[in-house]
């Protein structure tokens, strides 16, 4: 999937992947898609979670090799 | 003649008609006020130990980051956690039977040792606070926890407000310049209509 940003979140621990996605939002422009990976599997539900909460759509979750992979638009 | 019964039919109708609408109508509406409102919390931090600094901090950058407003009630002990250096903050096993006591490095086999050292001999000991709470920062940073700095930093810049409850500032004799710079100082009486209004308040 084409993404404008990549956020790498590997290695963090709650609410640093959703504080670093939010922070890398606010510096785009709407429409953009920021790609995440984190290896934290409490992020899968923390995104989803923020993405409903923020309006900043969710396009994709994937696991990939205990790594997760997260697409967001911008709103 | 049939006039004022003409207008009682139409009172009548008008009447039904409106309890039949209405209900549907008040729920729309009030969902639509319920969505477009701004989520809240307001969180009170009174304790000052290194394990009771992470959750305010954490529930109130998660909540930011979220979208909600949030504001922190700092009182009692909880001004620890705004003073300038909180590298000062400690923990400590003593009376504390929750915590476990496990070693951050050395193979798996030996951080599963859990060391139950009997309070007697915590409390004998001189620096074990000192030594407990290094064990437990080494452990933080193994697991990619973040510091209690970094959780505050991503608070303050997400505009969290921090509010210092100054009768315990002047209790404990702290000056403003000891403590972090962007807070207010207030009482009780200014935070609790904040907290009258926030979905969510929490006592910590």
């Amino acid at each position: 999937m084409h993404f404008d940003k990549e956020l790498d979140a590997r290695g963090l621990n709650c609410p640093l992947p959703i504080l670093r996605t939010k922070k890398a939002l606010t510096d785009m422009q709407s429409g953009q898609v920021l790609k995440v990976v984190s290896t934290d599997p409490g992020s899968v539900k923390d995104l989803a979670a923020f993405a409903k909460q923020t309006g900043n759509e969710l396009l994709s979750t994937e696991e990939k090799n205990k790594e997760f992979e997260f697409f967001v638009k911008r709103k | 003649m049939g006039e004022p019964s003409q207008l009682a039919v139409i009172d009548d109708l008008v009447r039904r008609r409106i309890e039949e609408i209405l209900p549907a109508k008040i729920e729309e509406k009030l969902k639509e006020i319920q969505e477009s409102k701004t989520s809240s919390l307001s969180i009170i931090a009174t304790k000052g130990t290194l394990d009771w600094a992470y959750p305010p901090y954490i529930l109130a950058s998660t909540a930011a980051a979220l979208g909600w407003d949030v504001s922190i009630f700092f009182t009692f002990y909880g001004l620890n956690l705004v003073r300038k250096d909180v590298s000062g903050l400690k923990i400590s096993p003593l009376g504390n039977p929750g915590m476990p006591m496990k070693m951050p490095f050395g193979p798996e086999w030996f951080k599963g040792i859990n060391w139950n050292i009997p309070n007697l001999l915590q409390a004998g000991i001189p620096g074990f606070e000192s030594m407990a709470t290094g064990l437990m920062k080494q452990t933080i940073s193994n697991t990619g926890v973040p510091s209690i700095e970094e959780l505050r930093s991503a608070c303050l810049e997400a505009d969290v407000k921090f509010i210092a409850c100054q009768m315990t500032v002047d209790l404990f004799g702290f000056s403003h310049d000891e403590l972090i710079d962007g807070m207010d100082y207030a009482g009780a009486a200014t935070f609790l209509p904040v907290a009258k209004q926030s979905d969510v308040c929490l006592f910590i």
